[in-house]
């Protein structure tokens, strides 16, 4: 699969419950490398919130900390748990909800972002991870009115249709074109194969990668 | 150039009363849209009006509505397919900081049973502050279950001895008979009869929003986000849960990631969000997770179909016999269309029924029934043309009563070169790619009708059409604006379009491809009419009579002397104070019901892997008068992709052994992804005097079967269960090779 996501894809079958009541989750296993991660790397840089974190951490291990994440070149704190995914975090914090949480296990594209110009899953990514480095959405994508020409194409060619998973689309059309600015249909088809839409849009988003990759070529 | 008029009858409500009455409309001719060469707008394409806001990620979804004070839902399901709560506890999770309420089946036994009868049935729900906390508390609700059998095998639960679903009655449901003439004489007049057996499995529907709401109570007024497909629907489904006047309670869907059947009316999630939300005092966010979709939320059934047909050595069919089941899950109906699919055939017996199963519940899913009872017929139908030495065209053609699919069935056939570039003979190429082509029909209903709009004519000249739709995706906001700017002379921009709301005006659900064919006559009745109320005002000014007006280009002249002329904005201001407000509805004349549609499909099939390639698909449909070709197009290949999702790669898997759904994601449940996407030519069979018909179903029905067919004319491998994935066509082929 030569998607143009960088964050691999766990090998997740279904893990139903067993009869003991105990399950295998992604946000469980997410929980565990976070917490890792905090005390190993993050800990010095984050602040722990006061507010209930005792009961907290009594009841379930949870603890909360205030994180400043750099998102379309604008600082943000954000209160966050370890486990918190920076999907989570954007979406239901700092309410920039362009990307879409569909699948939630890194499986459909609908929340790509980039994360230091390289194309996430930021349902697969912590938030936490995600400090101090340049967050882009794709609310950062048009330069105040005026659309990137990926957009432009997009809403030329009708490449949407419920609009879902348009965000996601554009973010990996776009570090399509800045890795590669005159792909074959087939790269393109490459480029996007991390990416799902159930509208069945794709003949249109085709065209409108296509599209953009020429103007962007001649300039515009 | 006074305006024709004609008198066409409209049923309005009176005192809760239908009653029928006359009204005037100019008469713009058959189909009721005028000489669309001279249209601005109407049947030319037009970009999205709200794609600025999907590629911008400004379009605010369901799942994005974020309010002060909001807390995050979750559902606690069934871990078992079939069992008995003896015990549920939440002190644990009541005592999680963070968890504001939780509701269990004491709360309200219309939404939770103690009686589980499918893994991911609904039992209890939490509200807390984190959707992380959220699914802490899901874990510390403590559940003691009585496991009893199930069964989630359709042909398992057949059997009288199977585990019964239901306790008031078996798991098979009464069976449904459609018959004609005689079955006996006709198979008796046949020279060539087949039998065989078709199988077609369930399918997820898959809206890429998942199903959820938000709700906020003040009071007892509810106001409610929903992803949904019927905003009235789901108004109704709720004041009547909670036992409040409708007026009470407000649905808004302003955007929405699509539907495919399985999104109206509140349903639990809807009620069980409204639930918590009154219980917590504080607005509930509650948004399905996709493993809870595929559970929980509907699906396609599946369908056996056990088929016999028989013709006459031309190639009349003469009699057709067929018996057929499939599971709706644990409710609802697998019923397919009750008689012979396409083909007018004078003996036919149809004996149906559904076969309950310890599974989700079905929903409907675009074009219920068809897909299925096309995949059948339409491999039956080249079965046939085969055992009798025919072209599959020329059965088809022999036997369609239709005569639009049949001109449609020849223009597909001329355009992808079936007489020069397919191979009669199956099978003929050497080598180990192998390809192929084939045919497949469909018939849809659709129609119009249960709509009503609003328009506000201001004297500033500003316009405000109000009309309670929803856009689940296909482009209704954009075709209201359409049909009123076209109506006004205006532009696009200058009329400000309200929908998705039931705080305006009644429209029915977004289904059965019925939307563009309901709104848009609403649309162009309720402007016309507002329009001729203005006129009437004005036309003194004028010195002629209302009629002689015409609006276009921003002016409103006299048709017969356009010299006499003004600007939108001068003759608004002619109103004085009072605007023109005018409230309306759909009107007969500008719809349709009724359409054929015919996909044509090359394969390439590995004869050593057994992998198939759709590599192009030439669809050829009829949607009366198309409003916005650019839309309409999008649906097409929309339709067309989730046909071969449905024929090649989706399905629901259950395991018999523990009675789960193990593909219950994205990764393993096979959707379409965009290396899987074939060149897809739309070809248009225009009948602009029936006026608008929807398109969203029909392009999704004729594409199993025609992949199909293709796969047997490139290797000979007659493939009757879908999905046609490699092992099904290995094993094909390997019959093939035994002969």
């Amino acid at each position: 699969m030569a998607d143009r996501h960088d964050e691999a894809r766990p090998d997740e079958s279904s893990h139903p419950e067993t009869k003991s009541g105990t399950r295998f989750t992604r946000r469980g296993f997410l929980k565990g490398a976070g917490a890792g991660a905090v005390t190993a790397a993050v800990a010095p840089a984050i602040l722990v919130s006061e507010a209930g974190t005792a009961a907290a951490q009594e009841a379930e291990g949870v603890m909360s900390a205030t994180i400043t994440l750099d998102v379309n070149g604008q600082s943000h704190n954000v209160e966050v748990e370890a486990r918190t995914t920076l999907a989570d975090a954007l979406r239901d914090r700092l309410e920039i909800t362009g990307p879409k949480v569909v699948c939630d296990k890194g499986e459909c594209g609908a929340c790509t972002v980039e994360l230091d110009g390289k194309l996430v899953f930021s349902c697969m990514t912590l938030a936490m991870d995600a400090q101090g480095r340049k967050i882009e959405t794709v609310e950062g994508m048009a330069d105040g009115d005026s659309l990137h020409p990926i957009q432009e194409a997009f809403v030329e060619k009708d490449a949407l249709m419920c609009g879902f998973c348009t965000p996601g689309f554009l973010m990996s059309s776009k570090s399509l074109l800045d890795a590669n600015d005159n792909p074959t249909p087939e790269e393109v088809r490459e480029g996007l194969s991390g990416n799902i839409c159930r509208c069945g849009t794709y003949p249109h988003v085709f065209e409108a990668v296509m599209s953009a990759a020429e103007k962007m070529r001649k300039g515009g | 150039m006074q305006q024709k008029m004609k008198t066409v009858t409209i049923t309005i409500q009176e005192d809760g009363e239908p009653r029928e009455i006359e009204i005037q409309v100019p008469d713009t001719g058959e189909g009721g849209w005028g000489d669309l060469s001279k249209n601005t707008y109407i049947n030319k394409p037009h970009t999205r009006v709200d794609a600025v806001d999907k590629v911008t990620g400004r379009a605010k979804y369901t799942a994005d509505i974020k309010l002060p004070g909001l807390l995050y839902g979750r559902i606690l399901r069934s871990a078992h397919p079939r069992a008995r709560i003896n015990r549920i506890d939440a002190t644990r999770a009541m005592a999680l900081p963070g968890v504001s309420v939780v509701v269990l089946p004491n709360d309200d036994p219309e939404v939770f049973s103690r009686e589980c009868r499918f893994a991911g049935q609904e039992i209890a729900a939490v509200a807390a502050t984190t959707p992380e906390v959220a699914e802490d508390a899901l874990h510390a609700i403590d559940v003691d279950y009585e496991v009893l059998p199930f069964v989630v095998d359709e042909d398992a639960a057949r059997d009288p001895d199977a585990a019964q679903v239901h306790s008031d009655r078996g798991n098979v449901g009464e069976p449904r008979v459609g018959e004609q003439g005689d079955i006996a004489a006709g198979f008796a007049q046949a020279d060539v009869t087949l039998e065989a057996s078709y199988r077609c499995q369930v399918q997820s529907h898959i809206a890429l929003e998942t199903h959820g709401n938000v709700c906020q109570w003040e009071g007892d007024k509810l106001t409610v986000w929903a992803s949904t497909q019927g905003v009235f629907s789901v108004r109704g489904e709720l004041a009547g849960h909670f036992g409040i006047p409708e007026t009470n309670v407000r649905v808004i869907t302003e955007f929405m990631g699509g539907g495919f059947g399985a999104k109206f009316g509140a349903r639990k999630e809807g009620v069980i969000c409204a639930l918590l939300a009154r219980k917590a005092g504080a607005p509930v966010k509650l948004m399905l997770t996709r493993k809870e979709e595929h559970l929980a939320t509907g699906n396609r059934p599946s369908a056996v179909q056990h088929v016999k047909l028989g013709a006459t050595s031309d190639g009349k069919l003469v009699a057709y016999e067929r018996s057929n089941y499939g599971t709706p899950g644990v409710a609802g109906s697998a019923n397919i269309p009750g008689a012979p699919y396409l083909y007018e055939i004078p003996n036919y017996r149809i004996e149906q029924t559904s076969v309950f199963t310890n599974a989700g519940p079905m929903a409907a899913q675009r074009a219920p029934g068809h897909p299925q009872a096309a995949f059948a017929m339409e491999s039956m139908m080249d079965e046939m043309a085969e055992a009798l030495g025919m072209d599959p065209i020329d059965i088809r053609q022999m036997n369609d009563p239709d005569e639009a699919r049949r001109n449609m069935v020849a223009m597909g056939a001329e355009h992808i070169g079936w007489k020069t570039r397919r191979s009669a003979t199956p099978n003929s190429q050497t080598g180990r790619i192998k390809t192929g082509m084939g045919v497949g029909s469909c018939r849809w209903g659709g129609g119009g009708g249960r709509t009503q709009a609003e328009c506000t004519i201001n004297p500033d000249g500003s316009v405000q059409v109000k009309c309670g739709t929803q856009d689940i995706g296909t482009g209704t906001l954009t075709l209201v604006h359409m049909v009123a700017a076209e109506e006004f002379g205006l532009k696009i921009e200058d009329i400000d379009v309200r929908i998705g709301d039931t705080n305006y005006p009644y429209s029915g659900g977004s289904g059965g491809s019925t939307t563009a064919a309901s709104v848009s006559p609403a649309i162009k009745g309720t402007t016309m009419l507002a329009k001729l109320e203005l006129f009437n005002k004005i036309a003194p000014n004028f010195g002629v009579e209302p009629g002689e007006l015409v609006a276009s280009d921003g002016s409103v002249f006299v048709g017969s002397d356009p010299s006499k002329s003004m600007t939108w904005q001068q003759a608004t201001a002619q109103l004085g104070d009072e605007p023109i407000f005018f409230h309306g509805q759909w009107l007969p004349g500008y719809s349709d019901s009724g359409v054929p549609g015919v996909h044509f499909v090359e394969v390439s099939v590995d004869t050593e892997t057994g992998l198939v390639k759709v590599d192009r698909v030439v669809a050829v449909h009829n949607s009366g008068m198309i409003l916005n070709p650019l839309t309409w197009a999008s649906q097409v290949n929309g339709g067309v992709l989730m046909g071969i999702g449905y024929g090649m790669y989706e399905n629901r898997i259950m395991d018999p052994a523990t009675g789960y759904m193990v593909n219950a994601n994205l990764e393993d449940y096979k959707v379409m992804g965009s290396t899987d996407i074939p060149e897809i030519e739309i070809l248009r069979y225009d009948e602009p005097e029936r006026g608008v018909i929807g398109i969203g179903e029909p392009a999704t029905i004729p594409t199993p079967a025609s992949i199909a067919n293709a796969i047997y004319n490139a290797c000979g491998a007659r493939i009757r269960e879908m999905p046609f994935t490699p092992d099904k066509v290995l094993s094909a082929l390997a019959a093939v090779k035994e002969g």
